[in-house]
Order: structure tokens, then C-alpha cells, then sequence
């Protein structure tokens, strides 16, 4: 059964179409991401996704829970990172974790609340006000909140953004060893390294609906090749080079820097005989691999 | 019911952690108000033969107090958890709206009661009081705290900021207390006022409340609590219809 099932979801906020006819269909175990600009629709899908906003049509189930006809059992499958950095001022980090616990069900939680918090580096930190507490601790405690329950699905909107290379660090080591012990991630970000480094799949929104949905490595290999940029130190491209060439501005008189595309690396090699034939002097060059912002970029301008 | 048990227990932490502002303060506010309105109108006002001026406030002020501070509990802590955002905290998890209704509701009549009593304790000593029949006291007092608990969570899931919060209590709940006879008689207006004075909900509430203390009233309690039950049910289905249907809460 599927960890997430997205069918036809629609949802509009007055004249804006914020999602239309968005299905995806996550799968158990998979670490998935949803990428796509600001404003592309990835949050209020994940709030349908987590009851919090409501879909005008179109329908989401959690591990074959409807979330709002069967929304008891689809919330207590479910933990969810909001991308605001919301607390509690009127509590410790203890407190709110117990209290957290206590909205899913659990009493007497304090074991896996001491190993939530040792593994996201908050133990000494467990006696303190919420409001006491750096951005990056109040980060920590939205995800041990999410996960204090142990739900089978995570989903992670935007964790990292304005966070420090240690907590990051911590944080996606913790979140990669729950998924291997089986948990459902779903994770939006905007660094798309990330995404790459983690996500067995992605989808990209764009303007509410999905453009892209493919594992992280062949929506690589499909949509952008290697890049090959060349610097001349004289002469001009030859001209069957030119159709290689990725961005047409570069074909303006008197440049000399190219940037061509190359689908495979067996393809190098005669792209520098050409030149080395050709009357002109290669200054410079080097190979650039493609990675998913190369992908994101490309589809984000595709169609503008 | 862990559910609500939490957020019972969260709902209550939150205003006792503040108990300064949120219980002292007001027993305060009616002690200035029984002492000044006391020496100004104790010899000048008599409402129920036998009863002094002082005596006759007592009950008022201790009810207003209950009614009040219900309504600011659930109130003011569910507009802060919106303006904050904290309130995810709670929509997340599965919590039905039976639950969240409950817990906010309770934690509010708590809040009332806790006043009130802290607010009778005190002024007590400055009147004599009666008890004629206690039940009336304790029925009246838990009734009203209910209505105005159930307001506040209505008026905290419609208002998106404080000075919508503030008008609904500055417009409505204010108006509604001090002219529903915590001060007067409404046997002492004239008979218009005193028609309106009936279409005021919290005047049954005053009204059978004082009833425990002195046997006296302006309606029969009877009638008084068939009024402050209808008005109740009317009230909380109607929340409940709110928090089902997530309106303002779940867009």
C-alpha cells in the first residue's frame, strides 16, 4: 500500500490556483522530495497532505487513510516539520515534547523523548524555556515534535532552510537512519544538493502542478547532459560545434567562452580533436556534471 | 482520551504559569470594585430588604469575574496559538473536535471558577453573606462558565487579530456583563430597560446566581436556568460546528 496517495488534487485561494490536479503516489520506505520555486504549490499540498488546509477536490490518503473522512488514523500515521519556526513560549522543551506526545495518544513516552532529543543533540537543552532557545534548537524541537509519536510517514517542509552546516548534518544523518529502518521522508527543500544527496525520487511542481517525476538519477541522465566549457584564446567556434552550444548569446561576434553540451563522456574527446583542427587556440577547459539544479533550472524555463 | 486529557492539562499549565496576571489580577480589579462602589452606594442603594449594598455586590462581582475570565482563557489562548502559529501544535495531531472543544472549554470554566472563588474568599470579608441555597450557587456559576468559555473559543476561532478579539469582548461580552444587574436591580430601571434587560442571556445567569446567596431574585431560578441551559446548548453546537467544519482554522 501506498505511504502517500495524492489523486487529483485541486485547491484554490481566491482568484489563485495554488494546486491543479496535482497525483503523486509515494511509496513505503522511499525518501522522497518535492522540489520547485516559491510559490510553486509545495507547502499547501503538504498541508492538505497534513489536514491542515483543506483540498476543494481531489483526495489524499496516508497508508489507505482518507485524511479528512479517516483523518484519526491518517494524523496518528503521520509527523510533520512545519517550515515556520513556531513554539510554545510557555514551556520547557521537555514539557512540550510530553505534551506533544500526549495529542497522539501516549502517555509515559519519556524513553524514546530522552532518545529523540539525544540524537538531535538537545539533551542538555531539555530543561529550557522554548523561548530561551536559538533558532537552530527551536528547529531541532519542530522535528523531535514530528516524531514523538514514531510515525511511519515524515514529512519535512523545508527543515534546513536558514540552518547551520551542524545541525544539517545532524539532522539528515538522523532522518537517513530512520528512513533506512523504514520510515516514509518526504522532504521539500530548496538546496537542491540535498535533494540529490538523500531523495530515491523527486517530483517538481511548477505553478501547482507536477512537470517532473522521476528517480533523482535518470531525471539526471534524461533532461541535462554534461556541460563542456571552453575558453579560446583565438579564432572562432567551427561551425559544427555551434549547435552545441547552450546558450545562443554565446554565438555573439567576438566571444570566446562556450558552453557545449555533451550527452556522454565519450563525446569529449572528439569535440577537442575538432577544435584542435579547426584554426583556433583552446585557452581553457573543463567538464562539469550535470546535477539536479542543472535538471531543476532546465525545467523551471522550459515553456517561460 | 489522552487527547484531551493533554490538552486539558496544557490549557490549564498555560494560565497557572502566569497565574499573577491571569488569577491574582482580577481578584484585585473586584476588590477596588466592591470598596469603591461599596462607600459610594452602601447607604444609598437598597435592593432586597435585609440585604446591604455591599452583600448584594458581592455575588455580581464574583460572577463577573467567573464569566470573564472563562471567556479570556479560551479566548486569548487560542488567538495567541493562531497569531503565534503554535496552534499546528494541535491540528496536527489526531485530536477530534469533541476533544479540542472540551479540553479549551474546561480549562476556561477552571479558570473561571479559580477566580471567582479567589475573588468571593476575598470580598467576603468586607460583607455579610447568606447561602440560602448552595446548589443554585454552584449550578449558575459552572453554567456561566461554560457560555463563556464556549464564547471565547468562538470568538478566538473567528478573530485573526487582537483587535478583532478586543472589539468582540469590548462590544459584546463587556456591554452584556455590566448591564445584566452586577451592580443594580433591574426591578430598579425603568419597565423599557428592564424589558431589555430580560433579552440579555447574562442577566439570568447574575440573577439565579445571587438567588443561592440570598433567596431573592428578580426571576424565578427555575426559570432563570431553563434560560442559561438553552442558551448553552445553543452555543456549543454551534462551536462544535465550527471545529468540525475547520473554519478559519484549517483553510
Amino acid at each position: 500500500m501506498a505511504a502517500i496517495q495524492i489523486q487529483q488534487v485541486e485547491k484554490s485561494y481566491r482568484s489563485l490556483k495554488a494546486l491543479n490536479g496535482v497525483s503523486l503516489t509515494i511509496e513505503e520506505g522511499e525518501f522522497f522530495g518535492l522540489l520547485g520555486p516559491n510559490g510553486a504549490g509545495k507547502t499547501t499540498l503538504i498541508s492538505i497532505i497534513a489536514g491542515l488546509n483543506r483540498a476543494d477536490a481531489g483526495s489524499v490518503s496516508i497508508h489507505g487513510h482518507d485524511v479528512v473522512a479517516d483523518y484519526r488514523r491518517a494524523r496518528s500515521l503521520l509527523g510533520v516539520v512545519p517550515q515556520e519556526l513556531v513554539f510554545d513560549p510557555f514551556f520547557t522543551v521537555r514539557e512540550t515534547l510530553r505534551i506533544q506526545s500526549g495529542y497522539f495518544g501516549l502517555k509515559n513516552n519519556d524513553a524514546w523523548i530522552d532518545e529523540i532529543m539525544h540524537h538531535l543533540d538537545l539533551t542538555n537543552k531539555a530543561d529550557a524555556n522554548m523561548r530561551a532557545l536559538s533558532g537552530g534548537m527551536k528547529r531541532r524541537v519542530l522535528v523531535a515534535q514530528a516524531l514523538v509519536h514514531k510515525p511511519p510517514v515524515i514529512v519535512l517542509d523545508e527543515p534546513t532552510a536558514g540552518v547551520d552546516v551542524e545541525l544539517r548534518q545532524t539532522l539528515w544523518k538522523f532522518v537517513a537512519r530512520l528512513n533506512r529502518e523504514g520510515h516514509t521522508v518526504v522532504l521539500t527543500t530548496h538546496y537542491l544538493e540535498e535533494a540529490q544527496a538523500l531523495c530515491n525520487r523527486v517530483a517538481m511542481l511548477k505553478a501547482g502542478q507536477v512537470v517532473a517525476l522521476d528517480t533523482t538519477t535518470s531525471l539526471i541522465r534524461r533532461i541535462a547532459g554534461s556541460q563542456l566549457t571552453v575558453r579560446l584564446a583565438s579564432g572562432a567556434l567551427p561551425d559544427e560545434l555551434k549547435p552545441l552550444v547552450q546558450h545562443p548569446h554565446e554565438l555573439a561576434p567576438g566571444n570566446l567562452q562556450y558552453s557545449l553540451r555533451v550527452n556522454h563522456h565519450s563525446e569529449v574527446e572528439p569535440i577537442l580533436t575538432k577544435l584542435r583542427l579547426s584554426a583556433t587556440q583552446v585557452e581553457d577547459w573543463h567538464l562539469q556534471q550535470a546535477d539536479l539544479e542543472d535538471v531543476f533550472i532546465q525545467i523551471m524555463e522550459d515553456g517561460k | 482520551m489522552i487527547g484531551f486529557q493533554t490538552l486539558f492539562y496544557k490549557e490549564i499549565l498555560r494560565f497557572w504559569k502566569v497565574a499573577t496576571q491571569t488569577v491574582a489580577a482580577p481578584v484585585l480589579t473586584a476588590i477596588l470594585y466592591l470598596l469603591i462602589f461599596g462607600h459610594v452606594l452602601e447607604d444609598r442603594v437598597h435592593v432586597y430588604p435585609g440585604v446591604k449594598y455591599t452583600s448584594f455586590l458581592v455575588p455580581g462581582l464574583v460572577m463577573m469575574s467567573v464569566l470573564q475570565n472563562a471567556f479570556a482563557n479560551s479566548s486569548s489562548s487560542l488567538i495567541q496559538s493562531k497569531i503565534t502559529g503554535n496552534l499546528v501544535f494541535v491540528l496536527l495531531p489526531p485530536l477530534s473536535h469533541w476533544e479540542i472543544f472540551s479540553a479549551y472549554v474546561l480549562a476556561a470554566m477552571v479558570r473561571g471558577i479559580v477566580v471567582g472563588t479567589g475573588v468571593f474568599m476575598v470580598t467576603a470579608w468586607f460583607a455579610h453573606m447568606s447561602f440560602v441555597a448552595p446548589w443554585w450557587i454552584a449550578i449558575f456559576a459552572l453554567l456561566g462558565a461554560a457560555i463563556l468559555g464556549t464564547m471565547g473559543l468562538i470568538a478566538g476561532i473567528w478573530a485573526e487579530k487582537f483587535d478583532q478579539l478586543a472589539a468582540f469582548q469590548n462590544f459584546l461580552i463587556m456591554p452584556a456583563t455590566f448591564l445584566s444587574g452586577v451592580f443594580y436591580s433591574v426591578h430598579s430601571l425603568p419597565p423599557f430597560w428592564q424589558a431589555v434587560s430580560h433579552g440579555n442571556p447574562f442577566f439570568y445567569m447574575i440573577d439565579g446566581f445571587r438567588y443561592g446567596f440570598f433567596g431573592q431574585s428578580d426571576v424565578n431560578p427555575l426559570i432563570s436556568c431553563g434560560v442559561v441551559i438553552v442558551f448553552l446548548l445553543v452555543l456549543v453546537s454551534f462551536a462544535l460546528r465550527l471545529l468540525k467544519s475547520g473554519y478559519k482554522l484549517r483553510h
